[in-house]
């Protein structure tokens, strides 16, 4: 059961095979025996029990209030949520109540859906691996598929088992194990560089990133204001409409949403791709790309010509300087969005007293990790009166070069592009931490990033496994505001590929009856 | 004018002559070396109030900045900044109206410090001490 897509569980819960409060349980008790993946910071089994018990009534009544009724959800610690504690995985905002609820959660909790806890992220969601959280990392439930541990080289200490674990990529590393690891059917993140996409396609999940202005940022802890979007993680491409269509929208409390109606869509089933015109940009075939990632590229590629479709080669010239030139805007407006924290209406608050400024500064030292330290203090430098026109409007220039590119090439005719989203599969957190949080960034980002720049809409889709078990992630952009083409694409594309569902042996050994109780009740 | 300004704020800061259109503006990053003088140090911390001073933060900002160098590289010659990709859209702006209020205490229970309906912060107007060489 709690394997089942998000809609085939709808049904259910309305067929009356399963409760909501039941469904409700299972997800908790889910969330208990793999707690070892650090994927949730908070889990809210309190109000989340009692959600479930008025999505039960509703559907006693025969008055459910829509396909998200009684389904459990999981959302990004970045998303503001009344009543429960968000932290940003920083030790700056711990114990940090907000006193409202983030537009996108509150559309969730308005159509029935069951919040079941805040999930884990890299600290202010600066990061690519979720490894940069006060919580610690997240772990990979891909590190204990048998499609993984299969493919182990055996090692001859048995302690060393603990060091093959992967990383799940970032930020919203926790809301993408959530998902993958089946303890919710729908999670929240967000994505600025590649943040929904990166951990999507390294856990084996959908990752779809909206286009800049579909979707309200309201309460939603701004990291870079002009690139932020909401980002959702699922099953399988359907799902993924499905919760776009719940959460699109203008909202008052974000001026940056269009105001264009949005209508909620079903995905047609795709029978004749003939009619497509699928770019393939020379520029993604990045130093780094690994061959295997490679392949796979160029095979689903294969598959879109084999169908029919016209398949081209397109350039993205500008599109190699994303990563300098989200470097610059991103430390820029994080400088002045990280302002607001200061230690005197919320959050940490040093005890250094000796003046406000004093103060100011030790609760930021405290507070902050290195990283968002570091990139506060670099956007400061780059705002400086004498270096504002040489980094921070000269990056503003190159964002328009990155965007022109998009913009020529979807006029050429193109409908969607198709990349890889990373550049390899997931690597040992022993690996990962190797490099500093910069370096990886930009490295992680290089083929998600650039999409950010020009707001264009994007979804990485489970492709395939590696040679190590573990899942690769392929990405399709489309054009602004086009969703439904983009998703329909994706989801032939997801029927032709058949992803392998995840075999978690860890879980059945951590806890055998949970496990055992949703296979009698399982779907497929 | 505007590199000359840079420069002297930058230590050691070395730059070729603007090219013409298509070719470098700067040279390539790495064979530069600048260093952030104290004087700008002592600015930043002032403006960030992150309190990094030590070597490895100064360091950190140094590596951020040759990174951020490479947009040099790139001919922007007669291009217009990209504020936002909404930029050819009207954005929705709501009355100047009041519309929430009433919420003092809510607000105030995530204050550390606080007296009645006050936010309580330690004696203004002491700038923090000046840098070290």
């Amino acid at each position: 059961m709690l394997r089942a897509s998000l809609r085939e569980v709808s049904a259910a819960l309305k067929e009356g095979h399963v409760s909501p409060t039941e469904l409700c349980q299972r997800c908790l008790a889910l969330i208990k025996s793999t707690k070892f993946l650090n994927a949730y910071i908070t889990v809210v089994e309190e109000t989340a029990l009692k959600q479930a018990e008025e999505s039960e009534k509703r559907y006693r009544t025969g008055q459910p209030l829509g396909v998200l009724d009684g389904i459990p959800v999981a959302v990004k610690d970045n998303f503001s949520t009344a009543g429960i504690e968000t932290t940003c995985a920083s030790e700056m905002l711990k114990g940090y109540i907000p006193p409202y609820s983030a537009t996108v959660v509150q559309k969730l909790l308005d159509q029935g859906a069951v919040l079941l806890g805040k999930t884990n992220l890299d600290e202010f969601a600066m990061g690519s691996g979720s490894t940069d959280g006060v919580f610690g990392p997240v772990r990979n439930p891909w590190s204990y598929s048998r499609q993984y541990k299969e493919k182990l080289v055996p090692k001859s200490h048995p302690e060393d088992e603990d060091s093959n674990w992967v990383i799940t990529g970032g930020s919203s590393g926790g809301s993408a194990a959530a998902v993958s690891s089946f303890t919710c059917f729908a999670a929240l993140g967000s994505d600025t560089g590649g943040s929904t996409r990166n951990p999507a396609a390294h856990c084996g999940v959908v990752g779809l990133k909206p286009t800049y202005g579909l979707i309200s940022r309201h309460g939603l802890i701004p990291l870079v204001n002009s690139m932020d979007v909401p980002g959702i993680l699922t099953r399988c491409v359907d799902d993924a409409a499905v919760v776009l269509g719940s959460l699109a929208g203008h909202d008052p409390k974000d001026s940056t949403t269009v105001q264009d109606s949005f209508k909620p869509f079903e995905l047609p089933n795709l029978t004749d791709v003939s009619k497509l015109s699928i770019g393939i940009p020379k520029e993604y075939h990045a130093p780094g790309l690994s061959s295997e990632i490679l392949a796979l590229w160029s095979k689903a590629a294969d598959l879109f010509k084999n169908a029919g479709a016209n398949v081209i080669e397109v350039s993205l010239p500008h599109t190699r300087y994303s990563i300098v030139c989200y470097h610059v805007l991103c430390t820029a407006e994080v400088a002045s969005n990280m302002a607001r924290f200061d230690g005197l209406e919320y959050g940490h608050r040093s005890d250094m007293n000796k003046s406000t400024e004093s103060m100011y500064a030790a609760t930021r030292r405290e507070g902050f990790n290195d990283v968002v330290r570091g990139r506060i203090l670099s956007g400061n430098y780059f705002l400086l009166k004498q270096n504002y026109e040489n980094y921070f409007v000269k990056a503003q220039k190159v964002r328009r070069l990155i965007a022109n590119d998009f913009m020529k090439v979807f006029r050429s005719g193109v409908d969607i592009l198709l990349t890889p989203t990373t550049l390899s599969d997931a690597v040992p957190y022993t690996e990962f931490i190797k490099e500093d949080n910069r370096t990886r960034s930009a490295q992680d980002d290089i083929l998600t990033q650039a999409v950010n720049m020009a707001g264009l809409p994007a979804i990485s889709v489970p492709t395939a496994l590696s040679e190590r078990g573990l899942p690769v992630g392929l990405q399709f952009i489309g054009r602004s505001f086009q969703e439904k083409q983009l998703l329909t694409v994706a989801k032939w594309f997801e029927k032709q590929v058949k992803f392998p569902m995840i075999e978690l042996e860890e879980v059945k050994r951590h806890d055998h009856g949970v496990f055992q109780h949703q296979k009698s009740a399982s779907f497929s | 004018m505007r590199v000359l300004s840079v420069s002297r704020w930058l230590r050691g800061a070395v730059r070729a002559p603007s090219g013409g259109p298509g070719s470098p503006q700067v040279p390539q990053p790495g064979r530069r070396e600048r260093e952030v003088t104290v004087d700008v140090l002592d600015h930043l911390e002032h403006l960030a109030l992150v309190d990094f001073r030590d070597s490895e933060g100064v360091e950190r900002l140094q590596k951020a900045i040759q990174f951020a160098d490479q947009l040099h590289e790139v001919n922007t010659d007669g291009v217009e900044p990209m504020d936002s990709v909404l930029e050819d859209r009207c954005l929705y702006l709501r009355e100047d109206d009041v519309t929430e209020g009433n919420c003092t205490k809510e607000l105030l229970k995530n204050a550390k410090e606080k007296v009645e309906e006050y936010f309580v912060a330690p004696p203004g107007n002491i700038p923090l001490p000046k840098l070290e060489e």
